[in-house]
């Protein structure tokens, strides 16, 4: 396989990643502003931050509304994450690795294409979201669905894996990480058990991951145990620990990955050391920050041993 | 209000699917009367299919504009056009007949040039030839064969038959559309394809796969066929990334590739692997920077060595270009006796070469009424299309030719057939168009079942090129 398709396939699965997960988290959101009550100071601009978006996004808009941010979200084409652009640079990479995808997922992705550039509209206003939102999730779950059904599983398969998982893993801290914000910004009174309760619970639900919490926890939504769940979960295919695992599977089957994969075990044994469950807070965040690093440092040992070398 | 048959003419011109008002021709028999079932609105709705088909099927072609690139949608018309069996039978073979004589030509012209010492083809169309490469003299490409995919244009004239109007043997274009009309049509008129016997045009990756697989310089089982693209902003990007995907084969970029020890690799995640054959999509000039453009970034350093020392195939072979000259094209109908001893089975189109005094001044003299080609370029640039030109476009036409006569070409003006076509609110036109069939040659020959149809959209023009406003049909050999 070429570098460069190995390269193009890799980003195509981020950036399918990325708009599935964008979409989730705006969907997410609309619920939890429901929910929280009115005394929770607690804005759509955490959406921001948490996407380390903050200095593009106040290039772009001063308000910092909601109407702005999920806009900044799925429709501004100079925020290189929103759901538009991330849908252009997988028609990109796809349209110039469409010899290792099945035929049909430029088809898909351009039907999706079509669809958010017909309905955006309908996502920035309130009204209509959800709908336009679920349509955006259905589409990137019907591409999934065709890899899953008709792709061999070759390098490239192993590619889109590994693309994927980095991108997932690293949705998960931050999307942690702003469950772990907004928990520090309740106020101790007498409704912040219940508030704590509801933002656990949306992270939970961001992630897909609610039913599958409560199966295998069988505790209810706490803090400490959600986090437990989200990292160290070995089976739930968005916790670090299976992302983790996937991409060490995946590296394994791919040729000259020795010093990778021996990297990867031991970061798998020794990942979770530094979590203390008992002190989440501020120590949380700084570790979910250094866990970020290091899966940028993962993507960076991927990029020199397989992808083009760029002068 | 369905469509009206009995209004729809054709006037002088030859159309390909009615033979008078009202009365359809025997191919397309069935098609005329699947049409006339359909009201105003069913026509309409199989129009946006079509449509909504090609924005799907991610079906485009990009257009350089001042404003940057821009990737349009593929202009499609819905009723297909449709010649019989038959007649496609002779014209297939004369396409064969054609590409076996422009191959073993231009063999003789890299090696003895046997056609030039027997005083058939004047030396100086030779010497002055732009796609003469001295870089290719005495190289043996396998089975003699230097362009392996060739497309060539066909019209018909008033008199119904098919005439040749150019051969296309650099890097011809324009197969994937022809695919991919196929399979809109599919969709969008499902019905036609259980009554009408339609021939298959979907073998063409697996033919072409064929051809290039039997030109490996290696052995070996499986050789490493590549396609070679200039890259994404190339107007026919999206032909060659289709290309890649039906053959199975690497899309490759000129930075994938590399020469070792007159070998070429490519880098692939494993490290360097060997490339036996290169479909190369990029012209000669650019293929390697150490022989011919010194700035070409598109192309491969060492890539012509590795080629010339029998350790990669490209197909086209470089230099097979020099048939491609309009001037050789005059001379084409004279190439085959000489190398077949044959008459050519599809004529040319009338030709005047600007070189030759007396042709010369006849094409001076008859500026409006004839249509002047550059010898040299493809696209449909640079000519001048008499009837329509004002008298500062023939001035200008005048000076050139007298400049450099070699370099000009004139034809008359062709009665180009027509075949009807929806225009503006869904009414029905006759529009012109031509056909460029593919023939492929290495260990066998092979002609597609019809060809690409290029349509010129606009009323009453004959430039058919994507780049000017042409559209396309879909093409239907019938059995009838």
């Amino acid at each position: 396989m070429l570098s460069k398709v190995a390269e193009r396939a890799y980003w195509t699965a981020r950036y399918l990643e990325r708009v599935e997960n964008t979409a989730r988290l705006i969907r997410v959101y609309d619920n939890l502003m429901f929910d929280l009550p009115r005394s929770v100071n607690f804005g759509w601009y955490n959406l921001i931050s948490l996407n380390s978006a903050q200095e593009e996004f106040d290039d772009r808009f001063k308000v910092q509304d909601e109407r702005n941010v999920v806009k900044f979200l799925l429709g501004d084409e100079h925020n290189y994450s929103s759901v538009v652009s991330s849908l252009k640079m997988i028609r990109e990479n796809v349209r110039t690795t469409r010899d290792v995808v099945p035929e049909e997922i430029w088809e898909l992705i351009n039907e999706l294409n079509l669809y958010v550039h017909d309905n955006l509209q309908q996502g920035i206003n309130r009204r209509k979201r959800h709908e336009f939102l679920d349509g955006i999730i259905k589409g990137c779950q019907q591409i999934q669905g065709l890899l899953y059904t008709t792709m061999p599983h070759d390098a490239a398969w192993d590619f889109l894996r590994i693309g994927r998982s980095l991108e997932r893993a690293d949705m998960t801290t931050r999307i942690l990480d702003a469950g772990m914000a907004a928990v520090l910004q309740l106020v101790d009174d007498e409704s912040a058990v219940n508030s704590r309760q509801i933002i656990w619970g949306n992270v939970l639900r961001s992630q897909g991951a609610d039913q599958a919490y409560r199966r295998t926890t069988r505790t209810s939504v706490r803090g400490d145990s959600v986090v437990h769940y989200l990292l160290e979960d070995k089976v739930f295919p968005r916790t670090i620990a299976h992302s983790l695992y996937i991409i060490l599977v995946s590296a394994s089957r791919l040729p000259r990955s020795h010093q990778l994969v021996a990297y990867l075990e031991e970061l798998q044994t020794n990942v979770f050391d530094d979590v203390d469950y008992e002190q989440l807070g501020e120590t949380l965040r700084d570790y979910l920050n250094d866990l970020q690093t290091e899966l940028g440092a993962i993507h960076e040992k991927i990029a020199s041993l397989w992808f083009p070398i760029y002068e | 209000m369905a469509i009206n048959w009995k209004d729809y003419s054709s006037g002088d011109f030859f159309d390909e699917v009615m033979s008078s008002p009202g009365n359809a021709r025997k191919p397309a028999k069935k098609l005329v009367s699947y049409l006339k079932s359909l009201s105003e609105e069913d026509i309409s709705t199989r129009k946006l299919a079509a449509e909504s088909t090609i924005k799907e099927m991610g079906v485009s072609f990009t257009v350089y504009t001042e404003g940057g690139n821009i990737d349009r949608a593929w202009p499609f018309d819905i009723i297909p056009r449709t010649i019989s069996a038959k007649q496609w039978e002779t014209a297939a073979a004369g396409l064969k007949q054609r590409l076996t004589a422009l191959n073993l030509f231009i063999n003789d012209l890299y090696h003895e040039q046997k056609i030039i010492k027997d005083g058939v083809i004047p030396e100086f169309v030779l010497k002055q030839s732009k796609n003469y490469r001295k870089e290719c003299e005495g190289i043996k490409p396998a089975f003699g064969v230097w362009a392996h995919i060739c497309g060539t244009d066909l019209v018909r004239a008033g008199d119904g038959e098919f005439y040749v109007l150019e051969d296309n043997l650099r890097v011809p274009s324009g197969v994937s559309y022809m695919l991919e009309n196929r399979a809109i049509t599919k969709r969008v008129l499902p019905e036609l394809f259980e009554e009408v016997d339609i021939q298959p045009v979907d073998d063409y990756p697996s033919r072409l796969f064929d051809t290039l697989e039997a030109l490996s310089p290696r052995r070996v089982k499986r050789p490493a066929i590549v396609v070679l693209t200039p890259g994404i902003f190339n107007s026919a990007y999206f032909e060659h990334a289709f290309l890649a995907q039906q053959m199975g084969a690497e899309l490759v970029e000129g930075s994938d590739l590399v020469v070792q020890d007159d070998c070429v690799f490519m880098k692939t995640i494993s490290g360097l692997e060997r490339v036996d054959v290169i479909y190369r999509r990029i012209d000669d000039l650019f293929l390697d920077p150490e022989v011919f453009d010194k700035d070409s970034v598109l192309g491969v350093p060492g890539l012509m060595r590795a080629w010339q020392k029998g350790k990669v195939a490209l197909a086209n072979a470089p230099g097979a270009g020099v048939a491609d000259d309009k001037v050789v094209y005059a001379f084409v109908p004279q190439v085959i006796k000489y190398y077949l001893d044959q008459d050519p089975l599809i004529p040319n189109v009338e030709t005047f070469l600007c070189y030759d005094n007396k042709q010369r001044e006849y094409v001076l003299a008859n500026l409006d009424k004839l249509v002047v080609k550059p010898a040299n370029e493809s696209g449909g640039y640079g000519m001048l299309v008499g009837p329509h030109s004002t008298k500062k476009d023939r001035d200008t036409f005048a000076e050139l030719i007298k400049s450099n006569p070699r370099n000009y070409i004139a034809q008359p003006t062709l009665a180009l057939s027509t075949a009807p076509t929806l225009v503006g609110k869904n009414d029905i036109e006759p529009r012109h168009l031509d056909l460029r069939p593919f023939i492929l040659q290495s260990k066998d020959t092979y002609v597609t079942k019809g060809g690409l149809t290029r349509v010129a959209m606009k009323k009453g023009s004959l430039v058919v090129n994507s780049s000017q406003g042409g559209g396309s049909k879909d093409t239907w050999i019938v059995d009838a």
